[in-house]
């Protein structure tokens, strides 16, 4: 499942991860870590929402 | 300012702000700037955008020379900043408009700033249009360009794009259009406007300027909330767009430092010079004499970026660490990088910048360089060849 950053519309896709922040590729949205914040905006995970 | 009509039945009714030279409180606005709003006469009468709170009255006698302002219907707030909103209290009170259009997030942003849910707000989203009579005006959100609540307003019509933040300067003049001043200057100042504002956000920029493309928009104007309006230089201001926002290096080195007794500048100096001998073209700065915003626009399209602090107290000078602050959060992507310094008797400070730099993304190219007290002309020498280094590796990497 994607999740998109309600603030700037910056997608989490599970299939890239985030490797510039040390997600690796294949992480789940729900195993990204409580303190990552979205590359674009900074925005707090619980900014994100599943795509819809 | 009195109205200026832009186009037929639409009027730039803002103010210019000829002595502002803080911007925002980060960085400086030199030739000072304008805030742009404008009145759109229809069935409906529409106006975007808005002034501070502090020129509430410039915008209001500029409003009455074209029109009374009760007569205003809607009120379009495209961007949320109070530079663009302040004015929304004391413009709500007398126009008593029908209805505020704004993004979904502008509309929280609203009432998080001014404390006001009953105005009549209409929230709408991107695609969405709304009509003025003759016109319509289609909406689309840009979301952190650069807050965001940011959105654009296009009027097909008119082929008018009101365009918020993006593609502003910060110019205070008595001319209105892209062709009525220097031209040089003009992007000179677009461009320092995007390395402060707009950087950090370059990939959706990048995304920004293919959509423009997929809607196939009609253009002939670009109006921004800053400075001037841009109707004989579209194709340059959004090549210039794609470029900046593409962030690709070109072979220059920016060397920034401070000094307390003249041996970290006697090394800048000499470092310049290596850099210099390998070919780049070279800006060397001293944060006394340079604000950190106008040290961006060099960063912007430069290769490497050379910092430099003397040790004091264990640590970097002050203003290095406001300008490796301010820097890593505007996000300069594809950057090397390296540090030095003198010192007395630690040495601390070029492996702190170091390891800024490497915080911020920059591929270290170097081992931090430091000499002792006084440089002597060995000393000088190894600062040149420093310089050298890092002008060979700008130069495997961009081209000539």
């Amino acid at each position: 499942m994607r999740y998109v950053c309600s603030i700037c519309g910056y997608v989490y896709d599970p299939a890239e991860g985030d490797p510039e922040n040390n997600i690796a590729a294949g992480t789940s949205f729900d195993d990204v870590p409580a303190d990552w914040a979205c590359p674009v905006c900074g925005a707090s995970k619980d900014n994100f929402e599943p795509e819809s | 300012m009195l109205p200026v009509e832009i186009k037929k039945d639409i009027f730039w009714v803002g103010s210019v702000d000829w002595n502002l030279r803080d911007f925002h409180g980060y960085s400086l606005a030199r030739r000072g700037t304008t805030y742009n709003a404008y009145l759109v006469k229809d069935e409906k009468i529409a106006l975007f955008d808005l002034v501070p709170a502090n020129h509430v009255d410039e915008l209001l006698r500029c409003l009455k020379a074209t029109i009374d302002p009760e007569q205003i219907d809607y009120l379009i707030v495209n961007h949320v900043e109070p530079d663009h909103s302040g004015a929304l209290p004391r413009l709500m009170e007398i126009v008593k408009p029908e209805k505020v259009f704004c993004s979904p997030i502008a509309k929280q942003a609203l009432i998080s700033h001014y404390h006001r849910e009953d105005w009549p707000y209409e929230v709408v989203s991107t695609g969405q249009s709304i009509s003025l009579g003759k016109r319509t005006v289609t909406f689309l959100e840009t979301k952190m360009l650069h807050w965001p609540d940011s959105m654009f307003s296009f009027i097909p019509e008119d082929k008018l794009l009101i365009s918020s933040d993006a593609f502003g300067q910060n110019l205070a003049s008595s001319e209105r259009f892209d062709d009525q001043v220097d031209k040089t200057l003009l992007f000179s100042l677009a461009a320092n406007y995007f390395a402060n504002i707009l950087l950090p956000f370059s990939p959706l920029v990048q995304k920004l300027l293919d959509k423009v493309g997929e809607v196939g928009w009609d253009i002939d104007m670009i109006a921004p909330d800053h400075g001037l309006i841009w109707r004989s230089q579209i194709p340059e201001i959004l090549a210039k767009y794609a470029e900046w926002s593409a962030q690709k290096p070109q072979r220059k080195a920016v060397v920034f430092y401070d000094t307390m007794w003249k041996s970290t500048e006697r090394m800048a100096r000499a470092v310049t010079d290596g850099l210099i001998a390998e070919g780049l073209s070279v800006q060397l700065m001293s944060l006394k004499a340079a604000h950190h915003s106008d040290v961006m626009p060099f960063i912007m399209d430069a290769q490497a970026i050379v910092a430099g602090s003397p040790t004091h107290n264990n640590g970097m000078l002050p203003l290095l660490a406001d300008m490796l602050t301010y820097m890593k959060g505007l996000k300069p992507q594809g950057k090397i990088g390296a540090a030095f310094g003198s010192y007395g008797w630690s040495g601390e400070a070029p492996k702190q910048i170091s390891e800024f730099l490497q915080s911020a993304k920059v591929e270290i190219v170097a081992e931090p360089l430091r000499i002792k007290n006084v440089p002597t002309d060995a000393d000088l020498a190894a600062c040149q060849e420093f310089g050298s280094r890092i002008g060979r590796e700008v130069n495997a990497r961009v081209p000539a």
